[in-house]
């Protein structure tokens, strides 16, 4: 057969294409639960982060254990018995995606831009001498390319931002990517989500705060060149914060609290 | 051609005929992950890896390779590699594949690979572009982990994360680090050292003026 002929042409792309699916796939599958394991570590590192726990000089399992790891109801608020569904088995993306386990949301219930969102969610609680002190939510939404997931602490008071980390994201490195700035995610530290009237008031601002303004304890600076990923953070923030995500659950940790 | 032996393919792309240093390709991810020693050396086995067996698989075919095609045919080879190490970066060296990034993708870009591949294994047998393909990674490498160990060493007084020069501010600290040398700007500076420093040992480098 003629080198440059046109079956010789085809036969080379397909039979390349084979070997090179074949071998990629097989590195794919092969070394999944290896990815996933460290997958696992990074949320639970995320986690730590966000409530401002985290020690790169102690092991990760034992900070963790200060972490209590419980799955809410979003519709009702309430806990979530493990004897109903585990935590430990638990796959919350699965959920989100499974018709019987979330609901769709349309389109203005859904600035996030998730699409769905499940029944169920995990939340992460810290405690002090028995004492709530932290509340940590699992939050996600559209930025610019990609679903940016994340972890939002919340202090005792249910008001007051401990911390935000984003743990899986494709934004472009070095714009939407800046989501990751250590310098940025420390702006959220001490900002209020809400007024005292109970209202959504968290927001990132395109350009800078202005510190002189009494809403800037509310507002976090924009970021350059990223107004897109910067937006979604704001929404994605707001949605998981309001009605259509954990506000039921805030709403019970409240009532709990007031008695 | 004149008889290729394995130890010049091997041996001359790390001085004689440097891919960064002579041929200048390959710089911009240079520029990028040489902030810190041990990314550049992960960067380094990584193409490494990638140029030998593009080489020799490029070089086990190249009879066949359509002429109209192979430019494709290489680039699907030289990105399968990639995802490969990728992937395996992603399963045992998580926090180094984090830093690392986008620029593991972006060896597929990597214009030595594609230029050996293209001008070398084309033409030769597969062990030669084997050999080929190490020599032009190592000699990559060897700029990288120069580049790295500098601006490691300047920009934050550390070698492999190992606190070499005791940094102003904490306790006997003396050393002030230089924060261009974190800078990507500082890496062309540095090649540019590099390049001089080759050429004044091998003048037949200079290009005529």
């Amino acid at each position: 057969m003629q080198r440059d002929s046109i079956a010789n042409t085809f036969t080379v792309a397909t039979c390349l294409c084979i070997v090179c699916s074949v071998v990629v796939s097989t590195a794919a599958v092969l070394l999944r639960p290896a990815q996933e394991r460290n997958q696992a570590m990074e949320q639970k590192r995320n986690i730590l982060q966000a409530a401002g726990l985290y020690r790169p000089d102690q092991p990760l399992e034992e900070l963790f254990k200060q972490i209590e790891v419980q799955v809410v109801d979003l519709e009702s608020g309430q806990l979530v018995d493990p004897s109903v569904i585990d935590p430990d088995t638990f796959n919350q993306r699965a959920a989100a995606r499974d018709p019987d386990l979330s609901r769709s949301l349309d389109s203005r219930q859904d600035p996030a831009g998730i699409g769905r969102r499940e029944k169920y969610s995990f939340v992460y609680l810290v405690r002090k001498d028995g004492q709530l002190s932290q509340i940590v939510l699992p939050v996600r939404g559209r930025g610019l390319w990609s679903t940016l997931y994340g972890f939002l602490a919340l202090d005792a008071d249910l008001d007051h931002i401990q911390g935000l980390t984003f743990y899986e994201h494709g934004e472009t490195p070095g714009l939407g990517g800046e989501v990751d700035n250590p310098r940025w995610k420390q702006q959220w530290v001490g900002k209020r989500a809400f007024d005292e009237e109970g209202n959504i008031r968290i927001r990132v601002l395109r350009g800078r705060v202005d510190q002189d303004d009494p809403a800037a304890i509310h507002q976090i600076d924009g970021l350059a060149g990223a107004t897109i990923t910067a937006q979604g953070v704001s929404n994605l923030v707001r949605f998981w914060l309001g009605e259509q995500g954990f506000g039921s659950v805030l709403e019970t940790l409240r009532e709990l609290e007031s008695e | 051609m004149a008889k290729l032996k394995s130890k010049e393919v091997l041996l001359n792309p790390l001085f004689n005929n440097n891919p960064i240093a002579l041929q200048v390709l390959g710089i911009c991810s240079a520029l990028a992950i040489t902030t810190r020693f041990d990314t550049a050396l992960v960067m380094s086995v990584a193409v490494v890896f990638v140029s030998a067996f593009s080489g020799a698989s490029v070089s086990l075919i190249r009879r066949q390779i359509p002429t109209n095609i192979r430019i494709i045919v290489q680039m699907t080879i030289i990105a399968s590699l990639v995802i490969l190490v990728d992937q395996v970066l992603r399963a045992y060296f998580w926090e180094i594949s984090k830093q690392l990034s986008v620029f593991v993708g972006l060896i597929i870009t990597n214009c030595i690979v594609m230029g050996r591949a293209e001008g070398f294994a084309m033409k030769n047998g597969v062990w030669l572009s084997f050999l080929d393909g190490i020599g032009n990674g190592l000699g990559y490498a060897l700029i990288l982990l120069g580049v790295a160990f500098f601006r490691e060493l300047l920009g934050s007084g550390q070698f492999y994360g190992i606190q070499l020069l005791a940094v102003a501010g904490q306790e006997g600290g003396w050393y002030v680090p230089n924060g261009l040398m974190l800078l990507p700007p500082s890496a062309f500076f540095l090649i540019g050292l590099f390049i001089w420093a080759i050429r004044t040992w091998k003048p037949e480098q200079v290009e005529e003026a």
